[in-house]
């Protein structure tokens, strides 16, 4: 997707780096992403991909590098020169963060209507009634039934949890959701319906999106641009189409040619 | 200060009662913040009152009349013990009548009695984060604190509507100290809840084991969480105190027989006698 010349990017990204002490991490990646895409990340395991989101996300923090985002205010900020407390509310308010697991993003022991009301009650929603509706209303668009409103998500099967972590995070309506793996773990005919669901959600939000997945068939189905990562860089950079049908690097040819027809 | 026995005066050395009293004011100064301080071993086991102890040797002169009540009563083992320890340490007066007493040590309860603004409350905490339950990480909670970020104790009380259809939680009833910290208030009936807000007596907070005080200064407002369409709102049984008919105390439930027989009675053993002593003698005049 070509950018609309006179839209400031939503997010940009400069030259960050992430050191584990070890050597490993990320290094030098560099972009930018403009409201309204979807941004797929892929590469194989320990490329980098999981520690890019959760430096995006505020749960690592750069040893280099800077992090520029546009709030819905209009204003340009260095995530990590936030203060801590406004960062957290942006984390609430107007970022999503879906975890590949999704026991790391709910609280287990509170019932999915809590969960889904946790982001509203933490920006001061005060009225239990409305607080519940918006939870009934987001798990109907999720597509769970408003009668286990009230059941732990511990009692739900894998692809329940992963759409209701999905609902606790829209929830607030935020502008920028990042997921790691939203369909790992998960069997092939549930993460069909997840996928679809993913993609009318954020069709229907506009929503910008940055997707970490090893499924290149997942990155076909969502991402508008494409990131091919190997090593902690960043190794090839274009539209999801192009990457994928005519791939430069000899890393991004291997993993093409890798996929297995079914 | 120190007298024949061994013992300085209250029990614990001077060095230690200063390092109390400056987190004693640090507590009044920013209230409901809970501050560190290096509680001491105390001859009782934790759980047993230690930081009230603590907290009642650190503001007790040699003139204060001390009154120390446990879930209400002055006759009950904790009450008796801690009122004959300062008795013999500190060799101060001690009283069982709420109006007499300038110095009131309480666990799970506040006087029915009204306080004045000369006396001080010194609570008892078992548990002085009201997030431990929410929030296993003391670091994390103390940030939370820090940004006043409370969400989470909101989630806890919605778990109880959407579970009971109320909040269901009855004591150690969160509360939100002049607009500001949310604090524990010790294992107190949320019926006594009401009583925190604009007190006019000094209130102060020890928790021994956590090594925690803090304080809600006299005349604070004090909010307890609620939901707008949720209310905070105090339950009482319903009937009148068995013994001296009062229907607006707080009440216990004694277990009279093995045949569902049952009485309710003032839990403020002071209040309820107090209560008798005036009928009987409206009775002999």
């Amino acid at each position: 997707m070509t950018p609309p010349p006179d839209e400031a990017p939503l997010l940009t990204v400069e030259n960050l780096a992430y050191d584990y002490g070890n050597g490993r991490g990320v290094a030098g990646v560099d972009f930018r992403l403009w409201p309204g895409e979807v941004l797929g990340v892929v590469g194989e395991s320990g490329s980098g991909k999981t520690t890019l989101l959760k430096l995006l996300g505020g749960q690592l923090v750069p040893s280099g590098g800077r992090i520029l985002y546009r709030t819905a205010a209009g204003e340009v900020v260095d995530l990590h020169d936030l203060p801590e407390g406004k960062r957290r509310l942006l984390a609430r308010t107007e970022l999503g963060f879906v975890h590949q697991n999704p026991r790391d993003g709910l609280r287990l022991a509170v019932s999915a209507g809590g969960n889904v009301g946790e982001r509203l009650m933490a920006t001061g929603a005060r009225h239990y009634g409305r607080i519940r509706a918006a939870a009934e209303d987001w798990l109907g668009r999720v597509e769970i039934e408003q009668g286990r409103i009230d059941d732990i998500p511990a009692t739900f099967s894998g692809g329940m949890q992963q759409r209701l972590q999905i609902a606790r995070n829209l929830v607030s309506g935020p502008r920028l959701v990042l997921m790691d793996e939203p369909t790992g773990g998960l069997d092939v005919s549930v993460q069909a319906r997840l996928l679809d669901l993913l993609r009318g959600l954020v069709a229907d939000l506009g929503l910008t999106v940055v997707i970490v997945t090893h499924d290149l068939g997942v990155a076909r189905l969502l991402a508008d641009r494409l990131m091919v990562m190997q090593g902690g860089r960043v190794i090839e950079e274009g539209l999801t189409d192009q990457v994928l049908d005519d791939p430069q690097a000899p890393y991004t040819q291997l993993l093409v040619s890798s996929v297995l027809a079914a | 200060m120190s007298n024949e026995n061994g013992y300085n005066f209250a029990y614990l050395d001077e060095q230690t009662k200063r390092m109390i009293r400056r987190a004693l004011l640090k507590a009044v100064a920013v209230p409901g913040y809970q501050v560190p301080f290096a509680s001491r071993e105390m001859p009782l086991p934790y759980g047993w009152g230690t930081g009230g102890i603590q907290v009642t040797a650190s503001v007790l002169g040699p003139d204060d009349v001390l009154k120390v009540i446990d879930q209400g009563a002055d006759d009950t083992t904790n009450a008796v013990s801690i009122r004959r320890f300062f008795a013999r340490t500190a060799g101060v007066a001690t009283t069982t009548r709420t109006e007499e007493a300038t110095v009131i040590q309480t666990r799970h309860r506040i006087p029915e009695t009204p306080l004045s603004e000369d006396q001080i409350l010194v609570y008892q905490v078992p548990i002085p984060e009201p997030l431990r339950w929410l929030e296993p990480r003391e670091t994390e909670t103390r940030m939370l604190h820090a940004l006043g970020d409370y969400g989470v104790m909101q989630v806890e009380l919605y778990e109880d509507i959407a579970t009971h259809g109320r909040i269901k939680r009855s004591y150690d009833y969160p509360v939100e100290v002049a607009g500001r910290y949310l604090t524990a208030p010790s294992p107190i009936p949320k019926f006594d809840n009401p009583k925190l807000a604009d007190c006019p007596a000094l209130q102060l907070f020890g928790a021994g084991r956590e090594k925690r005080i803090y304080a809600i200064p006299p005349h604070t407002p004090v909010r307890s969480l609620d939901f707008e369409d949720y209310p905070f709102a105090i339950e009482h049984p319903g009937v009148a105190c068995a013994l001296c008919g009062d229907s607006t105390s707080y009440l216990d439930e004694i277990v009279t027989d093995d045949r569902g027989g049952r009485m309710f009675v003032c839990s403020d053993t002071d209040h309820c006698g107090k209560r008798r002593d005036e009928d009987r003698n409206d009775a002999a005049a």
